[in-house]
C-alpha cells in the first residue's frame, strides 16, 4: 500500500497532463482556429456546448490541468530548496486548484 | 611522448592538515588516448602520490571512479582529456556526498539506502534446489533488464537537485534497482519495499529533472523507474478505494 498521501494529488498531476498534452491542442484548434478561418461558426460552438457530454468534457479540460499546474509549481520549493515553504505552497497552489473546479463545475452546470 | 601538457585543477581535501578543502594544479602530458583517470593515476604515480581516489576497473564496470569533471558527473574512466583539452580539467568529488579525503567520497548514506529499499530478489515462492531454476521468459526479463544494469556509481545522485538539497529522499539508483526487483516476474517483495519506496522520502520526492537519465553512464534510466514507481502506486491506491479492487502481486 502507499504510505504517502501524495499519491492522490500526483494522479491528478498525472491525468492533467495528460489531458493537457491531448486535448488542449485539439481544444484550441477548434475554439481557436477553426472559428477564426470560418471552419465553424460561433453559433456551432455554442450549440455544441448544450450537449452535457462536451460540458462534462470541459469540465475535466479545465479542473484535471488546474491540478497539474498546482502540482507543479508547489514542487517547485522542492526544486528551489525552500522546504519550509511547502505546505504553504501546497495550500495555496491545491487550494486554487480546487477553487478553480468548483468554479468550473458551477458553469458547466448553470451554463454561465 | 606528448609534446603538450593537459592541465587539472584537483580538488584536495586532507582533514589531517588543513580543515578547508582547497584546488591544487597539475600538469599532465596530454594523449589523445588518456582518459581522465589516466591523468590521476600520472598524478599520483609521477607528481603527488598523496592523491586520494577510488578506482578499479578502468572500464566503465566498477562504478568506483564517479567524479565531478567541470561540474558534471562522470566515470573519470570513461572521458578522455581531448574532450576538454586544452580547456583546464577542474576535477571535484561526486556532489552532494561528504567528502572523506580528497575526491573519496562517504557512500554510507547510498549503501543504507540500498538496504532500505530491499534491493534485492525476494523470491514470490521458495523453491528447493531440487525444484530447479527460478524460470523466466525472455519477455519477463526485458520488463526489467535495462534497471538491472546500474553499476552503482551514484552519478544520478551527484545529478540529482532533490538529493542535493534533501539527503532524505532515496533517490534515483536505489529507486530504479528497487523498481527493477519489483518489475522482476520471481519476485515476490513489492509490499515490503513499498514502505520505503513510497513515503514522504521516496519517488513522491522526484520533481522529474530527469538529470539522473542524462549522467548515466549505462543508460538505465531512473528517472523513468521513479516515474513508473508512481504509476504502480497510484494504481494500488485506486484499486484498495474500490471492493473489488485486487491488491497486486506484480507491477
Amino acid at each position: 500500500m502507499p504510505r504517502s498521501k501524495e499519491v492522490f494529488w500526483w494522479s491528478l498531476f498525472s491525468a492533467g497532463g495528460v489531458v493537457s498534452a491531448f486535448f488542449f491542442p485539439a481544444t484550441i484548434i477548434i475554439t481557436g482556429l477553426a472559428v477564426t478561418l470560418g471552419w465553424v461558426t460561433a453559433e456551432d460552438l455554442h450549440a455544441l456546448v448544450q450537449n452535457p457530454l462536451v460540458r462534462l468534457y470541459l469540465f475535466v479540460l479545465i479542473s484535471l490541468p488546474l491540478f497539474h499546474a498546482a502540482h507543479r509549481l508547489s514542487h517547485l520549493t522542492i526544486d528551489l530548496g525552500l522546504a519550509h515553504a511547502r505546505r504553504p505552497s501546497a495550500i495555496v497552489c491545491y487550494g486554487a486548484a480546487i477553487v478553480g473546479t468548483l468554479l468550473a463545475a458551477v458553469g458547466v452546470i448553470t451554463g454561465l | 611522448m606528448a609534446d603538450e601538457n593537459a592541465i587539472l585543477e584537483v580538488f584536495r581535501y586532507q582533514p589531517d592538515q588543513k580543515s578547508e578543502p582547497t584546488f591544487q594544479r597539475y600538469e599532465v602530458p596530454f594523449h589523445e588516448e588518456w582518459v581522465v583517470l589516466d591523468a590521476l593515476n600520472y598524478i599520483k604515480d609521477h607528481l603527488d602520490g598523496t592523491l586520494s581516489y577510488r578506482w578499479s576497473c578502468r572500464m566503465g564496470i566498477c562504478g568506483s571512479c564517479g567524479m565531478m569533471v567541470n561540474g558534471d558527473p562522470k566515470l573519470t574512466c570513461s572521458v578522455f582529456l581531448r574532450d576538454y583539452h586544452p580547456q583546464v580539467m577542474r576535477v571535484e568529488p561526486l556532489r552532494g556526498f561528504p567528502v572523506i579525503r580528497d575526491l573519496v567520497i562517504d557512500l554510507d548514506d547510498f549503501m543504507n539506502k540500498m538496504t532500505e529499499v530491499k534491493a534485492w530478489m525476494i523470491p514470490k515462492e521458495e523453491r528447493s534446489i531440487e525444484q530447479g531454476e527460478y524460470l523466466q521468459s525472455p519477455a519477463q526479463l526485458a520488463r526489467y533488464r535495462q534497471y538491472s544494469t546500474c553499476i552503482n556509481c551514484t552519478l544520478c545522485y551527484a545529478a540529482c537537485p532533490v538529493y542535493g538539497r534533501h539527503t532524505e529522499f532515496v533517490g534515483p539508483a536505489a529507486i530504479a534497482l528497487a523498481q527493477r526487483y519489483n518489475m522482476d516476474s520471481r519476485d515476490g517483495g513489492y509490499e515490503e519495499r513499498a514502505e520505503t519506496l513510497f513515503d514522504e522520502h521516496g519517488v513522491w520526492m522526484c520533481t522529474f529533472v530527469g538529470d539522473c537519465s542524462r549522467v548515466c553512464p549505462k543508460n538505465v534510466d531512473p528517472a523513468a523507474a521513479i516515474q513508473q514507481a508512481k504509476v504502480s502506486a497510484t494504481k494500488d491506491f485506486y484499486r484498495s478505494l474500490v471492493p473489488w479492487g485486487k491488491r497486486r502481486t506484480e507491477t
